[in-house]
């Protein structure tokens, strides 16, 4: 059956808590998880006592401070801090997004409980495997393909109305925050595709300049694939960028049956 | 997944193992016949509720003139029909979603439709047998 519980090496217990330094009023505390494979030890959730009134708004600033101030063996990605590389997805108070767009204030629990994505191999603290979904976003091959060449030194050219079809699409920044929030891709991970890779998958099939939609739609058409999604929704609810994955799999799934007469 | 699967040594590259088998090349089928069935039942629940909530203190007599009635037949087999094949396709994406493993799967997938096929004729047939 699915697991519905953790195993016994991946409950969660009481870590250190770092302090704030004395004076500080502004007082925020962040629980973060901590794993560190190469110690054997089960997970822990140390406590960072952060000062405000000297941290950025958003999570990202307060692990940043963290990282360069209290605790450099925490471990976490990040790179453009402005909601565009998709690298700090982990969930913050519940809620997978990107801690750089996540403004501190916006929590109003105690504490700013952080999290890996769930249900993904954890390669330590933060940090989540994702060379499995890497490799699923593969499978679906997210490029232009097409026989008729390109006109000799020109682009391939869309109409307005073509190019229109590809907004709500284009702007993913593959954070695959919706693929972990999703409860069919918990269970069935290893063969449904998930939210993100669907929602990349219809974009190329949306492309008026791809010419494999119909090949594109063969290799989707899988009860694992493609039909584990339920219309949970949580790829919507969770989406940083506010793109709507369900959507663009429900008009795959219009499509399919399109396709059938 | 189970035991063996979970501890065999895989050195299958992630893109080896997610194209697997390929795709199944079907599923749209089940999927849209399960939207079908649904948007077919709703009438046809609420005329059986109906129905049923009219025939409440009538005779046995009565009762079965009602069934025997060929319009109220023929809606009572499209209701069991429509019925016990909306409750296999959904069992089976419920077994699907949860169920472990290619044989118990399999089996747990056989058992519904078994079950559903058989009441689904045990209905027909009693309704058959009062109608004609």
């Amino acid at each position: 059956m699915a697991t519905f519980t953790l195993p016994k090496n991946s409950t969660i217990g009481t870590g250190q808590t770092y302090k704030a330094e004395p004076g500080a009023k502004n007082v925020k505390s962040f629980k973060i998880y901590r794993f560190d494979p190469d110690t054997g030890e089960n997970p822990r959730y140390d406590t960072y006592e952060i000062d405000l009134d000297k941290c950025g708004p958003m999570v990202l600033d307060a692990l940043i401070k963290i990282k360069n101030e209290v605790d450099t063996t925490l471990t976490f990605r990040r790179s453009c801090r402005e909601g565009i590389c998709g690298s700090c997805a982990m969930n913050i108070d519940g809620m997978n997004t990107l801690a750089c767009l996540k403004p501190i204030e916006d929590v109003q629990k105690k504490d700013v409980r952080i999290t890996p994505l769930p249900h993904m191999p954890v390669v330590k603290d933060l940090v989540p495997d994702l060379s499995h979904i890497y490799a699923q976003l593969r499978s679906i091959e997210p490029w232009l393909k097409s026989d008729t060449p390109p006109p000799p030194d020109e682009e391939r050219r869309q109409s307005k109305d073509e190019r229109a079809k590809l907004d709500g699409l284009w702007e993913c920044i593959l954070c695959f925050c919706c693929s972990t929030s999703c409860p069919s891709y918990w269970w069935n991970g290893d063969r449904y595709l998930g939210p993100a890779v669907l929602l990349q998958a219809y974009r190329w099939i949306a492309d008026s300049r791809d010419e494999y939609t119909g090949q594109r739609l063969d290799n989707l058409e899988d009860p694992f694939r493609l039909y584990r999604c339920h219309t949970i929704m949580n790829c919507a609810a969770t989406c940083p960028k506010g793109l709507n994955p369900a959507q663009a799999i429900g008009k795959i799934k219009q499509m399919m049956v399109e396709r059938q007469g | 997944m189970s035991e063996k699967q979970t501890t065999a040594i895989r050195m299958e590259s992630a893109l080896g193992r997610v194209r697997g088998l390929g795709s199944a090349k079907q599923g749209t089928h089940h999927w849209w016949m399960q939207r079908v069935t649904s948007m077919a039942l709703l009438p046809l629940t609420l005329w059986f509720v109906l129905s049923v909530a009219t025939l409440a203190g009538k005779s046995h007599e009565a009762t079965l003139a009602w069934i025997a009635h060929p319009l109220n037949a023929t809606l009572l087999l499209a209701s069991i029909g429509l019925s016990f094949h909306h409750a296999a396709a959904g069992l089976q994406v419920v077994i699907e979603d949860y169920v472990r493993g290619e044989m118990p799967r399999m089996f747990s997938i056989l058992a519904v439709k078994a079950a559903c096929w058989l009441f689904g004729l045990l209905s027909a047939i009693a309704v058959l047998k009062i109608a004609l």
